[in-house]
């Protein structure tokens, strides 16, 4: 390989970006939009959930129930409701997920027996908010019971004494107040570099077929390996542009805690860039036209990295064979490296498996790039 | 065919063969160029002009026979072959969207021409193409022959022993078609080899040697002066008459007369022997009813020499 021929390449493939303004635009404000799209809406916390109540009593006691919901940040009243048919059609109309419906002997059942019961009517179709919303509810209602069993009791005069055998004290890590959004940006940097990275390099060898300088190039005494470097350089860089935009969004703009070194982000998102230009540039090698290569492009690298990587849906909860498929799903190392070094703030030593991987992968991706590009016409 | 051999050969190429899946592009092609040579290529469009240069650069392999250029195998050692070569491929193949001096830099790169005679060599090409004062232009904004002269710049800046130059003139007006072929003879001047194809026949006229190609044969190969000379197999009269459909019919059993082609108001005929049948043909017209105003010996252009012998390619293909 020859330093002369490769600086050559990089040099002209420079000129060519700059000589495209409208290309250049794009590659640098697609990162932004995406991250603004992407980063808000996607969010796996369920706040303010609409509920609606029916309220059959109108008592002093179910009005003070009713307004613990109002209370809880977890929900907004939507509506109060003043029948059955009322609440059918909230629900079925998507103006609420749950609906709270306080029976008309609440009070009474609640002072004779000590017992009363509250319905929740649940809008199944997300079976996920349905779970939560359930969760949330039912901690509301919990707490409202609680107080009322304090009060019942000090009115009779006596101390409660309330034993708890066991009592879990969590303290959690990392992402210490659970914000899904600390957990799903800096996977969200992973899929936008992924994404951007593969479609920066796929379009750099089927322009020189489609424009017809390809037959030239490939007369002169080029070796494959000087033409892919001196083409990924130029886009390597850009490459880091795009990354140091969006790594930078995610900890100032979405103030995801960045804990670990910038070195070893310098180190982990370098490596990264080159799996995915070298992915980008082989697609570009084997599809001799553009809009093939960069509809492949955005097939292999968007599909994976979305469902496969880790970025939203975790993947020791995958299906074995699911499971074993995720590693040959290069997104997924970066992921979890990303993942760790905002909020674990790990170490280049901790992350070697990934690291390694990703090392494997470039020099695989890159040997099969050279080895298919072939300098002949037929 | 000429038996003629240049002194030392930079080219060689015996009994090539190049197959498309069943469609034969070349047709066991045998041919030398020798060092400082001119050698044109000329036939119709399809004719496996092509297809010849672009397997002597590497580009396509043979199917069969066999290829040296500067004395290195082309099937066996393509990139070898590429360090000596200089190639303008049929289709512009610059950056457009890159200036004059920055394509010569690129190339200059890609070839390793030493730094220190880059500059040097850049400013020897721009003369060449004359683009001074254009060296900032972008290409894209170049006419057609400029763009060309440039791409000449380019495949010479390596100062290469050899060029391939496949239809360098084409859709080139006549003015700037002239000025490159003077281009061509400069360099040929300094000892390089040029193998150079076009589908204008009167530019074999430029050419040290041409060599006629017809569906993949190479049916004639001489100096301009040879093919106009011995190609033909005959010598060429001119007829004018006044029914020259009635004359070409009446032609074709004529004793002598090896062929006919309307030119013009006139007719070619090509004979065997031109002092006989000037005596002998007004008469065998005469029978016919047929009365020449004009019957002369002419030089044959080459332009009659192709369209002879290409018709009587096809002729002894339909035969076989």
């Amino acid at each position: 390989m020859r330093f002369r021929r490769l600086k050559a390449i990089a040099a002209k493939e420079v000129l060519q970006i700059w000589r495209d303004p409208r290309s250049l635009m794009i590659a640098l404000l697609l990162p932004f939009t995406q991250m603004f799209l992407l980063g808000y809406g996607v969010n796996l916390d369920l706040k303010h959930i609409p509920v609606c109540t029916f309220d059959r009593e109108g008592s002093q006691l179910s009005q003070d129930l009713l307004k613990r919901f109002q209370a809880s940040q977890y929900f907004v009243i939507a509506r109060d409701l003043q029948s059955y048919r009322q609440l059918v059609a909230a629900i079925d109309d998507g103006d609420c997920s749950l609906a709270i419906v306080v029976p008309p002997d609440f009070s009474e059942r609640l002072n004779d027996s000590g017992g009363a019961s509250v319905q929740a009517i649940l809008d199944g179709t997300d079976d996920n908010t349905a779970n939560i919303a359930f969760g949330y509810a039912a901690a509301v209602v919990d707490n409202f019971s609680n107080s009322v069993q304090v009060s019942w009791t000090d009115r009779q005069g006596r101390a409660l004494q309330q034993i708890q055998p066991m009592v879990v004290q969590s303290r959690v890590w990392f992402n210490e107040d659970l914000e899904s959004r600390n957990f799903i940006i800096p996977g969200l940097v992973a899929v936008i570099m992924a994404l951007i990275g593969a479609q920066l390099t796929s379009l750099t060898i089927a322009r020189e077929w489609e424009r017809g300088t390809m037959e030239l190039l490939i007369s002169t005494p080029v070796k494959p390996s000087e033409l892919m470097f001196g083409k990924l350089l130029p886009y390597l860089a850009l490459g880091w542009v795009d990354a140091a935009f969006c790594l930078v969004m995610a900890a100032l703009w979405f103030g995801v805690p960045y804990r670990g070194t910038l070195a070893a982000l310098f180190v982990t998102t370098t490596l990264f860039l080159i799996v995915v230009l070298s992915i980008g540039y082989l697609l570009s090698v084997l599809i001799p036209n553009q809009v093939g290569a960069s509809q492949i492009a955005l097939l292999v690298t968007m599909v994976p990295t979305i469902l496969l990587s880790g970025y939203v849906f975790p993947i020791d909860q995958m299906p074995r064979v699911v499971q074993d498929v995720t590693y040959l799903i290069y997104s997924r190392y970066y992921v979890t490296i990303v993942k760790d070094l905002f909020l674990k703030g790990s170490s280049l030593t901790e992350l070697s498996t990934p690291i390694l991987f990703l090392i494997v992968y470039a020099t695989a991706v890159m040997v099969l790039a050279a080895r298919a590009f072939r300098k002949r016409l037929d | 065919m000429n038996a003629r051999q240049p002194a030392e050969p930079q080219i060689i190429v015996e009994s090539l063969v190049k197959r498309f899946g069943s469609f034969v592009a070349v047709d066991n092609v045998s041919f030398r160029i020798g060092r400082g040579e001119i050698m044109g290529f000329l036939g119709p469009n399809g004719a496996g002009k092509s297809t010849i240069i672009r397997i002597l650069c590497g580009l396509l392999r043979p199917t069969a026979g066999r290829a040296l250029v500067a004395g290195i195998d082309v099937a066996e050692d393509p990139e070898r072959v590429r360090e000596h070569i200089g190639y303008m491929s049929q289709k512009f193949s610059l950056y457009r969207d890159l200036s004059v001096e920055e394509n010569l830099r690129f190339f200059g790169g890609i070839y390793r021409v030493p730094q220190s005679e880059l500059a040097e060599r850049m400013r020897f090409a721009i003369d060449m193409a004359g683009l001074g004062g254009r060296e900032k232009a972008l290409v894209s904004t170049l006419a057609g022959g400029w763009q060309q002269r440039l791409a000449l710049g380019c495949a010479v800046l390596h100062r290469p022993p050899i060029l391939f130059l496949d239809e360098p003139t084409s859709g080139v007006e006549p003015r700037s078609r002239r000025r490159f072929w003077d281009l061509i003879h400069t360099l040929a001047a300094t000892g390089v080899s040029v193998l150079v194809s076009t589908h204008y026949m009167d530019e074999a006229e430029y050419c040290h040697r041409a060599a006629l190609i017809n569906q993949g044969r190479l049916i004639a190969v001489g100096s301009p002066e040879e093919l106009k000379h011995t190609a033909l197999g005959g010598e060429l009269l001119l007829l004018e008459i006044g029914n020259l459909g009635a004359a070409l019919a009446a032609l074709a059993d004529a004793p002598d007369v090896l062929d006919c082609s309307v030119f013009g108001n006139a007719l070619h005929v090509l004979v065997r022997d031109a002092e006989r049948s000037f005596r002998e043909l007004p008469g065998f017209l005469g029978q016919k009813g047929l009365r020449p105003s004009r019957l002369e010996r002419i030089k044959p252009s080459l332009e009659d020499v192709f369209v002879q012998l290409i018709a009587l390619d096809m002729a002894k293909r339909r035969a076989a």
